[in-house]
């Protein structure tokens, strides 16, 4: 009998090899360019933790001094998704900057309707990292979609002479340098960086609740070589994001077999051709989920997949499909089990499915909360107080 | 109902108008990165989401591109194309190929070119459209209004009822705003502005959507001249 070298599945080993990667590391590129006085680099500030990507090159997330590129889908329709990210730099009494001289990106333009052309998206682009520039920061970008487009326009920036002409010239116009930074980064990256020192802080124990994960399409498929990676999290064969901060808060992440597919969002679809969201989004992945995990939330990092996950499975109860799964960001996940309030903070009450249950799972008093949130709420109706404030969320 | 792919589907389009668009396509910066030839494999298909739901294949795509079948390209870029997710679930090829890419710029040039099936496909897309080039910020608080999203059930009419105190009631400042997703500066509009001038995208919606591009240039040349800038127009 021939013995082949044969390793079982559970016993291989990947390990990625930078040296060996199939693609150049842009950011050689990107430093070359600024010798040649392109443009200017910003820098990733210190303090700064370096986590693996899918190649095994070192990526910089900075900690502090960190620009909040808002999503205007988070802002506008599940806010408590940005006050989480918030609240969780005030709590550990990080130095960031929550601009006003911020547009969106224009992403979703761009990838629903096309009404964009190149230049305007580099402009759009460029005008905001050089807004953080000049305010001493560095940009954190909070929609996923924002991120994958970003990493597309500096990857076209850096191949196309003619596009940073154009692009300089209209930053001449608008009395703005040519920036670039050093590395593209998602919030979901600091959270992950941030997440042993999270875990010290918990203060609700997590380890009785299961979860399943949904990795953003355009954080790991648009440029995926720059997405974090992490031999301890399915062994380097696929994203390391959202599930590494869950299992250091001490979840049990369950693995389904439709991890990889996207969650119906679809841009156009969203708006104008739902049913293919809501059909999508139900069928191909909550139900999975609940049927091969049952778990107690599903948690994702982007707000596409926050919306669309948590808003269909309200058309999918009527049609008698299995739902009634939670839907939260792992900036809300990650603040609760540190002791935010579930309302005043992750502001719980924008989100459609219900998840109370999984609340009392935590032995937290919705109810309570509730009541305390409402009390805010009427203190601004009254004229009282016409907002309520950061101290009062901490409170 | 079944696609029709057939030549002749569009028989009413000269060949010559039809080579023309793709040539366009295949003009574009992006297009000796999005196409490398197609093995057929069906990996594609595979992982994309809209090919478990419409008439639909990435595969197809890339084989009518890699074959220039201009007939075919041209049914495609008036049909299928706005079918597609753009969740990029396709960059798996093992050609390196980028079927949602290379959909991306024949998008891109049938907005361009003002093709009626562009126009249908983006009808009742206006709003949305009109807040990230007059506002800044694509997505508002607004928006979620029960109309607009019957299917998200009784909890779109919560939220619109207590909209302006649920705001209030949000501890970030930037954010207490209901017309858009938070804040923007008046001098970052006129930026914005600005580079749309620059770059000619208002041209592109004047061929898609005339009626949001002239209410689109009222606003924006009245906030213009306010700021000063007066001597810019959308003509
Ligand atoms: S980008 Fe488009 S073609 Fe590619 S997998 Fe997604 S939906 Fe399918
Ligand atoms: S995965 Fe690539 S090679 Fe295979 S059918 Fe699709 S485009 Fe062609």
């Amino acid at each position: 009998m021939i013995h082949l070298p044969v390793l079982k599945a559970a016993d291989r080993k990947f390990k990625a090899d930078p040296d060996n990667a199939p693609t150049t590391d842009l950011r050689d590129e990107i430093f070359q360019l600024e010798k040649e006085g392109e443009w200017e680099v910003i820098r990733v500030p210190e303090p700064y933790m370096e986590l693996p990507t899918k190649y095994g090159r070192m990526k910089k997330i900075p900690l502090e001094k960190t620009w909040h590129h808002k999503s205007c889908g988070q802002c506008g329709h599940i806010p408590g998704y940005s006050t989480s990210i918030f609240w969780l730099n005030r709590a550990f009494d990080l130095d960031y900057h929550d601009p006003t001289d911020q547009t969106s990106c224009t992403a979703w333009n761009y990838y629903a309707s096309a009404t964009s052309n190149p230049e305007a998206q580099a402009a759009v682009a460029i005008r905001n990292f050089a807004a953080a520039h000049e305010v001493g920061y560095f940009p954190l970008i909070h929609c996923g979609t924002s991120f994958g487009h970003y990493k597309e326009v500096r990857h076209a920036l850096v191949h196309q002479p003619e596009l940073r002409r154009k692009v300089k010239k209209i930053m001449e116009r608008l009395g703005k340098k040519l920036v670039i930074p050093e590395e593209i980064v998602h919030y979901s990256e600091w959270v992950l960086a941030m997440k042993d020192r999270i875990a010290e802080r918990q203060e609700i124990d997590m380890s009785n609740i299961t979860a399943t994960v949904h990795p953003a399409c355009h954080y790991h498929k648009l440029i995926e070589e720059d997405a974090i990676y992490d031999s301890e999290i399915y062994g380097a064969q696929r994203t390391a994001i959202v599930t590494g901060t869950l299992k250091a808060l001490g979840i049990n992440v369950g693995d389904y077999s439709t991890w990889f597919d996207c969650c119906g969002f679809g841009f156009r679809h969203i708006l104008v051709s739902r049913d293919f969201s809501r059909s999508f989004s139900v069928q191909r992945k909550i139900e999975v989920m609940i049927e091969e995990v049952n778990p107690d939330i599903t948690v994702t990092h982007d707000t596409g997949c926050v919306t669309t996950l948590d808003q269909s499975q309200f058309a999918g109860k009527a049609h008698n499909k299995k739902v009634g799964l939670p839907v939260m960001a792992d900036s809300q996940v990650a603040a609760l089990a540190m002791g935010a309030h579930p309302y005043k903070v992750l502001q719980l009450h924008w989100h459609n499915t219900d998840n109370k249950a999984f609340l009392e799972k935590l032995g937290i008093d919705w109810q309570q909360k509730w009541k305390e949130f409402e009390q805010e709420v009427g203190k601004i109706k009254s004229g009282e107080k016409e907002f309520m404030t950061w101290e009062d969320a901490e409170s | 109902m079944a696609l029709d792919l057939s030549m002749n589907k569009h028989a009413d389009v000269s060949y010559d108008e039809k080579e023309r668009l793709f040539d366009e396509v295949k003009a574009d910066e992006r297009w000796h990165h999005v196409l490398y030839g197609c093995y057929e494999c069906g990996i594609c298909v595979a992982s994309c989401p809209s090919a478990r739901f419409y008439d639909f294949s990435p595969r197809v795509i890339a084989q009518a591109v890699a074959r220039e079948d201009v007939d075919l390209i041209y049914t495609l870029m008036s049909d299928s194309i706005w079918d597609c997710s753009q969740c990029f679930s396709c960059d798996r090829c093992p050609r390196h190929n980028s079927p949602g890419q290379i959909i991306t710029i024949m998008r891109e040039v049938a907005v361009k070119n003002g093709l009626q099936t562009a126009k249908e496909a983006l009808e009742g897309y206006g709003r949305i459209i009109y807040k990230i080039m007059a506002t800044g910020s694509q997505v508002s608080p607004d928006m979620l209004q029960p109309d607009a999203f019957p299917d998200w059930g009784p909890h779109v009419h919560e939220i619109s009822d207590n909209l302006e105190d649920w705001r209030k009631a949000l501890p970030p400042e930037t954010m207490h705003t209901t017309e858009t997703g938070w804040t923007v500066d008046s001098k970052t509009i006129i930026e914005l502005y600005l580079i749309w001038h620059m770059t000619g995208v208002m041209e592109l919606i004047e061929g898609i959507d005339e009626g949001l591009y002239m209410i689109l240039v009222d606003v924006m040349e009245e906030r213009l001249e306010e700021a000063g800038y007066d001597d810019i127009t959308f003509d």
